[in-house]
């Protein structure tokens, strides 16, 4: 009996309810006749298109700043990188000059300039949520939501002469969606860019068994992403971070640097956040400029907590479940409505009531304690 | 020299304390100049958003004195407002009794609602404000499902003219042109004195029949109101009068020289009472003196052509006034009544609070429904006013303007007053009306002004809260007096080292 409540214990009962509920809506989902194929195929591609994003909650968690709603800061960074990237790509004429590599070359660069921004940006962003302890969530939110709307002043500004950018006959400003299909969309998921782009050798990236797509390319990056991850927190670096995040009085008089550690895991949870944009945008197709990132930092907060997070404690395991469980609800709730009773916005509705209620428990929980 | 040196300290300090709301108003007014919109058009625009939002930023005032800070669960009033504007609409009712009915309705919800926030929040304590906003949003998820999926769906609802056509969910807008439009806004106020002085008549009646049941001691004042009551009421008999109030519109001049006029009879009833009343010497007379001069001088300044122009285009709708001005008449005055006194005492400190026997949990969960009760009034006079209600969007950005435009002008997370929320609503959206002709003159485009009124409300918010943490983890580094947090759990060991040694 006891092994029983330990395990329920360790479950915990939102994650229960939304797993049980995941699991019901694949059952009805099969029952009605859906191509299960197919639907694993969009869950697995939903599941690694916000899994690195979701990857930049646990640096943040770890070193003590809490949810880290302002995660958009990143994005900002990775989309920057981005549009930059597409823009040399296209003066330097790329497409010409190098042919299949020139598609990798704009991802690499997009990498690299989101990587260095995000880097720097979140160096001064850690500085300010050290001087705001205790309130970092408040203070996030709303330095997430400030960014996302200073960077629409940005892309409105931007004069870029790549048309897939730049809105035709204006001379000014960026479009609302890009399509990268003529540059690195899908080349690390999508099996008929990779066919008809990518030579021989390189055919594995992305191919289909049956129905069931697998983004090969896609599994190995963010396997190796979370890898590096995981094994941080395993150095010294990483383990004095954790201690950082557990207990400050402890980890001060033990010789470290509360402050920086806190500086470094919000550099690195931007830092991911720019490379988890930029894959969500590679397996997306598409680059959302101006409002579309608003909430997603709430959307990544949302499913590491379903994950079996706490504002205290993340692991690898909890974004590997809470973004399968949050996704894969999202995924195959919207054919199954659409069957049932046809409201197609039901699923919208749910990922708002689940997301918002989910962080709602997890702040009840933390601040209910220690009153 | 010294009190030149004391003048500069003091105009440094004023300078200091209300830094941003300065900042602010310098850059509405280069936005203004830049602009180059005309004066009537940027006036109007102003007065017609004071009459929309400054009920709803004055609802944010008493959980900012309970120490809940800015309270982004007003979100929850708004919706409160909007259910009981949809059933008003559905029902076809309409009119004046229709918008009664939609504060019957809208009242009892909210608070529920108040009181299920408050509960939440007194889960998660120090929290509020981050729990607050996410809880804006779920509610917004309820809210949806509600109207989107629930009406139609599950409770039949047949009305092809707020229905989606598939039978199911709520149309996106639905227009209150014919019902519920302008139904406060056009209140003509030969109306409004009617009421009031029958109330005022009631209420006399019943004092002096509590009186004569020897249960209240009637007093001069009573007397002297009523008398003053009765004489409006009588005035508004006479046809010039009547006619003027038999409108539901005030022009601004008018509105403006009323004003003037009531104010300069007050300062000359306290300039005769300290003269022959009080027999005070006559240096304190200056001070009024001073004051009916400045209204004097406003008064002529009426006089300039530029500015008569403009106040005689701008027309007031009276009660959504007379409701503000009661909002604020009310925040005044609930400061100085014990329900008032123990916010204030929760709001400072809710250790000291519980020591002297008050029970905060209950005073923080009033403080909210307070809160949301006024939201949720706010809302229905602002969706009178405008007339459309977006069913899905009218809720969605009122705690971020509200918020905004209350920290504007020059409110903090522990301190919020009448003052700054007119102030702050006048200022944040003079920059609404004036962004995008101002963007459109700088950048050559009218979206980059759009857009820059909103980071402009987002950052306005990013760096009240900022700065709010900053000095609270100051002061929590360094205790400026002894800091007794730290020292509690230090006397014990005092002590028993003390015993120790003896």
């Amino acid at each position: 009996m006891k092994t029983i409540k330990d395990i329920y214990e360790n479950i915990g009962l939102p994650r229960l309810i939304i797993g049980v509920f995941f699991i019901f809506l694949v059952v009805v989902s099969i029952v009605l006749g859906f191509s299960p194929a197919a639907l694993f195929s969009d869950v697995v591609r939903r599941w690694l298109m916000y899994g690195t994003l979701v990857l930049a909650m646990v640096p943040g968690i770890q070193s003590g700043i809490g949810l880290n709603f302002g995660v958009s800061l990143g994005i900002s960074a990775g989309l920057l990188g981005s549009v930059f990237a597409m823009e040399i790509s296209f003066l330097r004429n790329w497409n010409e000059v190098l042919g299949a590599g020139a598609p990798w070359l704009t991802l690499l660069l997009a990498l690299l300039f989101g990587i260095i921004m995000a880097a720097i940006l979140g160096t001064l962003y850690g500085l300010l949520l050290n001087r705001v302890k205790g309130s970092e969530m408040t203070v996030s939110t709303y330095v997430g939501f400030s960014v996302i709307a200073f960077m629409n002043i940005v892309w409105l500004s931007l004069a870029f002469k790549n048309g897939e950018l730049s809105w035709p006959l204006q001379g000014q400003g960026l479009r609302n969606t890009a399509s990268l299909s003529g540059s690195f969309g899908g080349l690390l998921s999508n099996p008929d860019v990779v066919q008809s782009t990518q030579p021989a050798w390189l055919q594995w990236l992305a191919f289909k068994i049956g129905d069931f797509t697998l983004p090969l390319g896609l599994i190995l990056v963010f396997a190796l992403l979370c890898f590096s991850v995981w094994l941080f927190f395993r150095s010294k670096l990483g383990i004095a971070m954790s201690g950082a995040g557990e207990n400050q009085l402890f980890t001060t008089s033990s010789g470290i640097d509360v402050d920086r550690k806190r500086i470094q895991g919000t550099a690195i949870s931007t830092v991911l956040g720019a490379i988890g944009i930029i894959l969500y945008a590679q397996t997306y197709g598409f680059l959302q400029l101006y409002n579309a990132p608003l909430m997603m930092g709430f959307a990544s907060v949302a499913s590491i907590l379903i994950g079996g997070a706490s504002v205290r404690r993340a692991k690898i395991s909890h974004v590997l479940i809470g973004t399968l469980l949050f996704q894969g609800i999202l995924v195959t709730a919207l054919p199954v409505v659409n069957e049932v009773i046809e409201i197609g916005t039901l699923p919208e509705v749910l990922r708002i009531i689940i997301s918002n209620g989910i962080i709602l428990y997890a702040l009840s929980k933390t601040k209910g304690g220690n009153q | 020299m010294s009190q030149k040196t004391d003048f500069f300290k003091k105009a440094g300090s004023f300078l200091f304390d209300n830094k941003v709301m300065i900042a602010f108003a310098a850059i509405c007014l280069a936005a203004i100049v830049l602009s180059g919109s005309p004066m009537t058009f940027i006036v109007d625009g102003v007065f017609t958003r004071i009459t929309r939002n400054t009920f709803t930023v004055l609802a944010l005032i008493i959980p900012v004195l309970a120490g809940l800070g800015l309270n982004f669960g007003i979100v929850i009033g708004a919706i409160a407002a909007q259910i009981a504007v949809f059933c008003v609409v559905y029902w076809g009712l309409g009119g004046f009794g229709g918008m009664l009915l939609s504060v019957l309705i809208a009242t009892p919800l909210a608070v529920l609602f108040g009181y299920l926030v408050g509960k939440l929040f007194n889960r998660m304590k120090g929290a509020e404000m981050i729990a607050g906003l996410i809880l804006g949003y779920f509610a917004d998820g309820l809210y949806q499902l509600l109207f989107l999926v629930i009406i139609g769906g599950v409770i039949p609802v047949n009305n092809p003219k707020l229905i989606i056509s598939g039978g199911v969910g709520v149309k996106n807008t639905i227009d209150l042109t014919g019902n519920l439009k302008y139904a406060i806004d056009s209140v003509r106020m030969v109306d409004i004195v009617t009421v009031v002085f029958y109330v005022v008549l009631a209420v006399t009646l019943i004092k002096v029949i509590l009186h004569l049941l020897k249960k209240y001691q009637l007093n001069k004042g009573d007397f002297i109101f009523f008398g003053i009551v009765g004489l409006l009421f009588g005035i508004s008999y006479i046809p010039v009068v009547e006619k003027f109030l038999s409108t539901d519109r005030l022009i601004l001049l008018d509105a403006l020289t009323a004003v003037l006029i009531v104010l300069a009879i007050l300062q000359l009833i306290k300039i005769v009472r300290s003269i022959w009343i009080d027999k005070e010497p006559l240096k304190t007379l200056v001070k009024p003196i001073v004051t009916l001069l400045v209204y004097g001088l406003i008064y002529a300044l009426t006089f300039i052509p530029e500015i008569e122009e403009v106040l005689s285009y701008v027309k007031l709708p009276v009660l959504p006034f007379l409701l503000i001005a009661g909002l604020c008449w009310f925040n005044q005055k609930i400061l100085s009544t014990r329900l008032g006194q123990n916010m204030r005492t929760v709001g400072q400190s809710q250790s000291v609070a519980m020591a002297s026997g008050i029970d905060v949990d209950k005073t923080r969960v009033i403080a909210m429904i307070i809160s949301t009760v006024l939201a949720s009034w706010g809302q229905l006079i602002f969706l009178q006013n405008i007339g459309t209600f977006s069913t899905y969007g009218a809720h969605t950005q009122i705690a971020q303007f509200a918020i905004a435009a209350l920290l504007v002008g020059g409110a903090s997370v522990q301190k919020a007053t009448n003052k700054q929320a007119i102030i702050g609503v006048i200022l944040f959206h003079t920059l609404f009306i004036v962004a995008p002709e101002a963007g459109k003159q700088l950048f050559d485009n009218a979206q980059i002004g759009e857009y820059f009124r909103v980071f402009v409300s987002y950052g306005v918010i990013a760096l009240s809260l900022a700065m709010h943490a900053w000095t609270q983890f100051k002061k929590e580094v360094q205790p400026p007096t002894g800091g007794a947090d730290l020292e509690i759990p230090a006397l014990p060991a005092v002590t028993v080292k003390q015993q120790t040694l003896k």
